[in-house]
Order: C-alpha cells, then sequence, then structure tokens
C-alpha cells in the first residue's frame, strides 16, 4: 500500500496540453470546420439562392422524367456513380455533409449540416453580433446565411416547418436518387386516384 | 395564498391535473391562473453530495414557482439535472428539468425523460446546449442527435400520442409541461419571433429568454411576438440576473455566447459606489420595466454565484404580490417511503431466510 503512484488526472492532462503547446496547433477549433472549404462558394449559393432554387426544381424535374431510365438501370447500380457526382456538385457548392435528407430548400440554400452543432430547425441562441457562430468565430452562422437567403426564394415559407431529427441511418445515400424514387412513387399513387 | 393549490381530498395526496392541464406541477397552474410566475436557476453542485444540492435550492424556498435544474450548461461537466431533479422532487420541491441535445441521443433522452417523470418532475425545458468547444472538455464527443426543436416534438409526442419517436406505445405517457429557451438579443433579429412560432408548433407551452439586459429591445422583440399572436399561445418568461461588477458584465459580454450587454449597463455599474449592490438594483429596475410589457407572463431570475440575493430581487421588486410560490408538493409514491421508514423503524419481523420460508410455509 505504501508504494504510491503519481495519479495522473484527466483534468492535469488537458492542462498540460494547454500549457504544453507544439509547433503545430491547429487554427481550428471544430472537426467540422477543419473539412471545410472556403465559404466564398457557400456564401455565393446563398446570395443566389433564387437562381439555385429554379436551377433545382428544373433539375429536380429531369430526374424524374429519367425514373424509367433509372429503373432500367436499377436505383442501387445508379447509387454509386450519382452519389459521386451528388457529393462532388454539392461538395463544391454548400460544403455538403451527405446527410443524405437534403432540406436546401427550405433553409435558403445553406447547408444546416455545417452547424457545429447540426441544428435544422433555425440558429441557437449563441449566434455572435456579427453574425458569426459562437463555436466557429470566424464562421458566419449559417441560420443567418439560411434566413437571408431564404427571403430571395420563392418558396420562402419552408423555413417555418419543423424539420424532423436526421436520420443517421441514411448518412451517406443519395439524396438526389431518394427524392426522385419518392416524387415518382407519389406521381404514381395520383394516377392511380385518378384512374 | 393559492388554497386552490392542494389536493381536495387531502393535503398528504399529490396534485390532481386539472382540465386542460397537461402536468400535475404548480408552475402551469400559477400561469394558467395569470399569476406573475417567478422560475430560478440552482447553480449544480460539483460533488456526490446530496446535502449540498439540498443547501443550495434552501435559498429558493418560498420565493419562486420553480428550480431549474441545469444540464451541464456551458458544457461544463457538474451533477446531472436528472440527479438534481431526483433529489429535489424527493424533497417536494418543483423542478423545471433541463434537457439539452449535446450529450445524450434519442434512445438515451427518451428513457429520462420518463424516469423524470416518474419521479415527480412535471416541467421539462428543452435545450440544444452549448457546443463542446465552450466548456472545460473540448475533446468530448458533440451529439446533438436531436436539435431543440425535435427534442420538444419529441417529448411532446410521448405525452399526448403515448408514444417514443419509434411508434412504440407507453403504458404511462409522461405529464409534463413543456418549456424551451428564447434569445432576443442574438441575429438574426427578423427570425427569431418566427422561431418562437416554431417552438410552439413542436409543442413549447413556456419559454424562458437568455439574460435581458437591453430592456428596449425585449420590448420591440416582444411587440413583434403579440403581432404574431403568439402571446396567448405560450407564457413568456423574462430571464433576468444581477450582475456582479462592471468586471463581470465585460467578461459576461465577452465569453458567454448570446449575451448582449449594452455598454449603458456597464457605464451605471461602473459609476457606482458598491457595484454589487448597484448589480441587484439594476435588476430590479429591469424587472419593474419588463412586467409592465404585454405577453410577459413571470421572470426567470439567474443569479449566477450570488443565489442569496434571489429573494431579495423578488422580495424588493414585489413581483409576487403577497403572493406564497410554492409550498412542498407531494408525490404518488410518499405514501410508499413512509411505508418503508415505518416498517425499518418500528417492525421487528423475522428477517432471516430459514424464518422466511417457515413463516411462508404456513
Amino acid at each position: 500500500m505504501s508504494d504510491k503512484r503519481p495519479v495522473v488526472t484527466q483534468a492535469m492532462r488537458v492542462k498540460e496540453a494547454a500549457a504544453n503547446k507544439s509547433a503545430y496547433n491547429p487554427a481550428d477549433v471544430s472537426p467540422q470546420r477543419r473539412v471545410r472549404s472556403h465559404y466564398t462558394v457557400r456564401l455565393w449559393s446563398v446570395r443566389h439562392s433564387r437562381f439555385l432554387e429554379w436551377l433545382y426544381a428544373r433539375f429536380a424535374s429531369i430526374f424524374l422524367l429519367l425514373h424509367p431510365f433509372w429503373k432500367a438501370v436499377g436505383y442501387e447500380r445508379a447509387e454509386r456513380p450519382v452519389k459521386f457526382v451528388e457529393r462532388h456538385v454539392k461538395g463544391f457548392l454548400f460544403d455538403c455533409r451527405m446527410c443524405g435528407q437534403c432540406i436546401l430548400s427550405s433553409t435558403g440554400m445553406s447547408c444546416p449540416m455545417n452547424c457545429p452543432k447540426q441544428l435544422r430547425n433555425g440558429p441557437c441562441g449563441g449566434v455572435r453580433a456579427n453574425g458569426n457562430c459562437e463555436v466557429e468565430p470566424d464562421m458566419p452562422c449559417v441560420w443567418v446565411q439560411a434566413w437571408t437567403g431564404s427571403r430571395q426564394m420563392i418558396a420562402d415559407d419552408a423555413i417555418f416547418d419543423v424539420q424532423k431529427p436526421v436520420d443517421q441511418s441514411l448518412r451517406e445515400t443519395s439524396a438526389w436518387l431518394r427524392a426522385t424514387a419518392e416524387a415518382a412513387a407519389q406521381k404514381e399513387h395520383g394516377r392511380k386516384e385518378a384512374a | 395564498m393559492t388554497p386552490g393549490d392542494v389536493n381536495p381530498a387531502g393535503v398528504d395526496l399529490p396534485l390532481e391535473p386539472l382540465p386542460g392541464h397537461s402536468s400535475r406541477g404548480r408552475l402551469e397552474r400559477v400561469l394558467r391562473r395569470g399569476e406573475f410566475a417567478v422560475t430560478a436557476e440552482l447553480n449544480p453542485p460539483d460533488s456526490a453530495n446530496a446535502q449540498d444540492v439540498f443547501e443550495r435550492a434552501a435559498v429558493f424556498e418560498g420565493w419562486v414557482d420553480g428550480i431549474n435544474a441545469v444540464d451541464a450548461s456551458g458544457a461544463n461537466c457538474h451533477m446531472s439535472s436528472v440527479g438534481i431533479c431526483a433529489l429535489l422532487t424527493r424533497m417536494g420541491i418543483a423542478t423545471i428539468m433541463q434537457i439539452s441535445c449535446r450529450d445524450r441521443n434519442r434512445i438515451a433522452i427518451q428513457g429520462d425523460v420518463l424516469g423524470a417523470a416518474a419521479m415527480g418532475v412535471s416541467n421539462i425545458l428543452c435545450l440544444t446546449g452549448d457546443g463542446v468547444q465552450a466548456g472545460d472538455q473540448p475533446g468530448a464527443k458533440p451529439v446533438f442527435d436531436l436539435d431543440c426543436m425535435s427534442l420538444m416534438e419529441t417529448v411532446r409526442i410521448m405525452r399526448d400520442n403515448g408514444k417514443f419517436l419509434s411508434g412504440r406505445k407507453l403504458t404511462t405517457p409522461p405529464e409534463v409541461f413543456l418549456g424551451a429557451a428564447i434569445n432576443p438579443f442574438a441575429p438574426p433579429f427578423d427570425f427569431r419571433p418566427h422561431r418562437l412560432a416554431k417552438k410552439i408548433a413542436a409543442g413549447a407551452q413556456f419559454v424562458q429568454s437568455q439574460y435581458c439586459y437591453d430592456v428596449p429591445m425585449f420590448r420591440d422583440y416582444m411587440q413583434r411576438v403579440r403581432d404574431l399572436g403568439l402571446a396567448e399561445q405560450c407564457f413568456i418568461l423574462c430571464g433576468v440576473g444581477p450582475l456582479a461588477s462592471a468586471r463581470t458584465a465585460r467578461w459576461m459580454r465577452a465569453n458567454v455566447p448570446g449575451v448582449h450587454i449594452p455598454d449603458s449597463v456597464v457605464e451605471r455599474l461602473e459609476g457606482a459606489q458598491d457595484q454589487k449592490k448597484e448589480g441587484k438594483r439594476l435588476c430590479i429596475d429591469i424587472i419593474n420595466e419588463v412586467k409592465e410589457i404585454g405577453g410577459v407572463s413571470g421572470i426567470h431570475v439567474m443569479a449566477y454565484r450570488q443565489e442569496e440575493f434571489v429573494a431579495e430581487i423578488v422580495a424588493e421588486s414585489g413581483v409576487l404580490k403577497g403572493r406564497q410560490p410554492w409550498r412542498r408538493e407531494f408525490r404518488p409514491d410518499d405514501v410508499l417511503v413512509a411505508e418503508k421508514l415505518d416498517h425499518i423503524l418500528h417492525d421487528e419481523e423475522a428477517q432471516s431466510p430459514v424464518d422466511m420460508v417457515k413463516q411462508a410455509a404456513h
């Protein structure tokens, strides 16, 4: 019992790490921030939210027209290439995180998954007076952006809808194909009801 | 005095929910009667001693309608809100349990809601929570599985539909009065009232605001809230608190996310002889101003590390108008606890297993 080993607690480690900074100290606080591209493109997308809304609507109807093609190829087989394109296009434009359940049209073309708290229903109470994030002091709050973006859009009241929690099992899947398949099913259903 | 707030069948029985009420708690009764409510925030101890919690709650006794049990606010680790509520409800103290989405996923949270309701918690406040980077353990994994809005909807579904988020049925749904937080003092200002509307749509029945030091800004916000017709759909409690000194005010402004303190407040504190006293005076002045604003149903006093001032602030501002906020509440399982105590103290039963088998055989 007499040979006491010095106790090292987690708090001591944290303190030590804060005191002895090495030559390499990452400038960014959170992992979300580290994988970001510059905010320039993301902010451009918000500024042009109305144009992107129009573009998206055209694009969605083209995808829907291609439904027979997707079905012929097989949605499962189409998934990989579509996902590849989707990831890079949306990644470039919105810093997309591939949550697989895109709600850009209700958030003014500002991706809410870039919020360090991944809020999908509006800004938290910690937004700085200059409109930046509380966690990432030099990132513009995605929800302040979402509000300005949504004001320019035609469907400007979509931001008032309460969003369901994120289904984590849909991560890394294609939102485009899912939306297309759902729209096709709805169209089919409507046609059946009319008949 | 509020004689209506005891069970007519006997003072030792728990309250029955009134028609149209969603909880058995007194906070909901006070608000629905149109009385000015007062809530306070308990500074959670960094200890495993129940006595610490009781001592910290004792300073509020007889002055507030409910005590907020915070859930690791500022992402700093303290005793959990479930733990604090377990201790306080045991003593019959009305609690408002805060749940933040930072540390637990939907499975854990729904379980905690059931546990809390079973313990006698009748008010739940749904929060998103500060980012882990703000706290003392920035290496922790941020969960944020739900956000405050979907959390509120989840609890509302559990209460009103008697179901988990998955659709599985509950045998006894939790009877809780649902709350949320608002911050009228952070951008985007135009969106803030709409966000309150969203929270109400998700199930908020009362809201507590962030510290209010800028009354004109709050008045503006309330005007827009009234214009949207939201003040009738939900009870709004304005957050207030004394500032210890001008230095604290500056520090809070720089370091606590979402707190807005105008320069005039800092100057007023700086010019004072006794800054602490002036901070208290300022808090009372703000209370007197906000209580006159239409749609404000109460105040939420957050006197961090100055909890002993809450009684003075409430007394001197006269918001209670002679009303006595709560007496201790009774829980359905109090009878069981009394029986157990009685059994331990008075019954001298055969405790050995052999004797018990013999007894059972007869």
